[in-house]
């Protein structure tokens, strides 16, 4: 019985090709876009995801409670160096490192600018760094008692300074008195925005806890883990570890609106591909409606002889269904031949400047998820499913005497 | 054995603010291997007798009783199960699924009733030699000429061996060699199967071919002959 409704679907589906062509198309392209577009956004949004967690670094930080309302050296981690390696020497976290950060003052004898200074251990940072210390034009530092400056490509272009020269960094002390020391420039490096090469500038630990007069004393511990999506272990085992005055925080705690980006981000794939949906349902049902008002006769036949109203509903939902599992495939299929070449990334600097507000780099890689490909599919299957219901109920529902007299 | 009986049927149709008698107390029985022909003239009521006998209409009051069963206060999913087990059709015209080809057509209610696929084969091949179509088993309708198309649909009437054929003015788009062909063939199934056929028509040709002739004028039975004396 299934089979016949499968023949019947399958062979009136072919009897307009026409109609049956352009359905294909639209469904393939409709599909396609769903697909393709989600991709670059996914890509878009995980790109600025994932260099903003570097940037801060880490899935998840340590400060001092009042840190986060006055980021100065006057808000110190509790913990000095010596009791957080104590700590953490031998969990078994990915990476840690803990940093001094404050704000400070670069001066070149051209300019000057307000930046984020961060005196770091390179080497305990260089798994989570947003700097690729390989990439680095001269070099990046080599240890917490490098003597060295590393700051970025667009802030050395503003101080109209370069690898060799010597730049003056000063900020204040805990006692709010003017701690400053002239370093030499010794690596350039490149970011994806370039607010972030104007922003930060690195030092050894040691030497900035020196010029600070806070030795062995940080702001700022960071902790990375397997997965910015599931960083409840990792926050957990850092919770576990400390005690007293420090606050712990998760990445989108730090970063609000790059936590509410990947919430929004599964509602906005959904609702797009439901978008794209309902332009298509319009010319499915309408298809549908059309072939089943020029089948009227043969229906009222097919009641007529005995078949039961159910049968044909089935018949016409399997015919939309069949229509429906073409275009995907074909949208499907569009989709990754187009998605695959661009797996390099697509080099939208042309238009990048005006995007960089919003944390968004000058390459896009497009990210094709299995998880995303399913929504896609499933949305256009079921919601196909529920909206051609209404014209195979419709025709389930002739009077085979009237349907047969329709000339 | 009666095949058919129907008793006192009326059902009045509604025509701008005129009633019509389409069928005006209407009682017939009909016997087991008959070969009655409906006549009357366009309008007279042919089609609306043979719906109420054929369970795709229900009348506005009388009963059908088909093969001992009443059918007309049966549900529509009952009369469904009737025509699909009991009733073999023959309509005026439209009567293939045009995607389907003859033996698919042929085998159509077959399949619907869940036959097995070699039976069906078997039959399908066998009725559309007997009806005269050897060899255009694969064609579709549109690939048929109106006389063939009306003989697939009559060997899909008879295919399930229902006890009961009713044709509804089959010869009426068919030109008289056609038709007389299609008549011969209606009478030879009658008399090889025993099948009963109540063919409605108001072709005076097709006439001389019934052993029973009943006559209708305005939703009325005016005459009823058995021819077979004549
Ligand atoms: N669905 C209908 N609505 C209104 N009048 C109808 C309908 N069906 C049949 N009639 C009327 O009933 C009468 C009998 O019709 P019908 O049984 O089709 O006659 P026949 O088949 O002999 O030509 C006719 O006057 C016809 O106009
Ligand atoms: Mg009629």
């Amino acid at each position: 019985m299934l089979r016949v409704l499968f023949m019947l679907a399958w062979r009136n589906l072919w009897r307009n090709h026409r109609r049956t062509f352009i359905m294909l198309a639209a469904i393939g392209t409709g599909v396609w876009a769903m697909i393709f577009m989600t991709a670059l956004t996914r890509g878009m949004v995980d790109q600025m995801i994932s260099d903003g967690i570097k940037e801060m670094p880490g899935h998840v930080q340590m400060h001092n409670p009042e840190f986060r309302d006055d980021p100065s050296v006057n808000n110190l981690i509790a913990l000095d160096d010596a009791e957080l390696a104590a700590r953490f020497e031998d969990a078994e976290f990915k990476a840690w490192a803990s940093r001094v950060r404050v704000p400070a003052i670069v001066t070149s004898e051209r300019d000057s600018r307000g930046v984020t200074l961060l005196g770091i251990d390179p080497v305990s940072e260089r798994e989570m760094s947003f700097v690729n210390y390989d990439d680095v034009a001269g070099r990046f530092l080599e240890s917490s008692d490098d003597k060295g400056i590393v700051i970025g490509e667009k802030l050395a272009e503003i101080l109209e300074t370069e690898i060799g020269k010597r730049i003056v960094i000063m900020s204040q002390d805990p006692d709010n008195e003017i701690a400053d020391r002239g370093l030499r420039v010794v690596g350039l490096f490149t970011a994806s925005t370039s607010a972030t090469e104007e922003t930060y500038v690195f030092m050894g630990k040691k030497t900035a806890q020196k010029m600070l007069g806070i030795e062995g004393a940080t702001t700022e511990v960071v902790f990375l883990g397997d997965d910015y999506r599931n960083v409840d272990p990792l926050y957990d085992a850092v919770v576990g570890k400390v005690d007293g005055n420090v606050e712990i925080s998760r990445w989108y705690d730090v970063n609000t609106y790059l936590g509410t980006m990947m919430g929004v981000m599964d509602g906005f794939v959904l609702i797009w591909v439901i978008v794209i949906f309902l332009a298509l349902s319009f010319g499915l049902v309408n298809t549908l409606v059309m072939a089943v008002f020029e089948r009227i006769r043969e229906i009222g036949l097919m009641l007529a002889l005995g078949m039961k109203p159910g049968s044909i509903l089935g018949q016409i939902v399997i015919e939309s269904m069949l229509l429906l599992a073409i275009g995907l495939t074909i949208g499907n299929v569009l989709a990754v031949i187009t998605i695959l070449p661009l797996q390099n990334g697509i080099d939208i600097s042309i238009v990048a400047d005006g995007m960089e507000m919003m944390g968004a780099a000058s390459m896009l890689y497009p990210a094709l998820y299995a998880n995303d490909m399913i929504l896609a599919n499933a949305v256009v299957l079921i919601l196909g499913f529920l909206a051609s219901l209404s014209p195979a109920w419709r025709a389930s529902r002739y009077e085979p005497v009237e349907a047969i007299s329709k000339v | 054995m009666t095949a058919v009986s129907c008793i006192d049927l009326c059902k009045t149709y509604r025509q701008g603010d005129q009633d019509i008698k389409a069928l005006d107390h209407v009682s017939i029985d009909i016997q087991e291997g008959g070969f009655v022909c409906l006549s009357a003239p366009s309008g007279g009521g042919k089609t609306t007798l043979l719906n109420a006998i054929g369970g795709l209409d229900i009348p506005d009051s009388g009963q059908v009783i088909v093969a001992g069963t009443r059918i007309d206060n049966m549900s529509k999913g009952d009369l469904a199960d009737l025509r699909l087990r009991q009733i073999g059709f023959v309509f005026q015209a439209y009567n293939l699924i045009p995607v389907l080809t003859a033996q698919e057509n042929v085998e159509f209610v077959m399949q619907v009733q869940g036959m097995a696929a070699n039976k069906r084969r078997d039959r399908s091949f066998a009725i559309l030699k007997e009806v005269g179509l050897e060899g255009l088993e694969g064609r579709r309708p549109a690939e048929m000429s109106g006389g063939q198309q009306q003989r697939v649909a009559v060997a899909r009437a008879i295919a399930s061996r229902p006890a009961l054929v009713l044709a509804d003015e089959p010869t009426a788009n068919l030109d008289s060699k056609t038709a007389g062909e299609l008549m011969e063939l209606f009478k030879m199934l009658n008399e090889l199967h025993g099948t009963t056929f109540v063919i409605a028509t108001h072709d005076q040709r097709v006439m001389t071919f019934a052993k029973r002739l009943i006559r209708m004028l305005d939703g009325q039975i005016v005459e009823d002959i058995d021819q077979r004396a004549a």
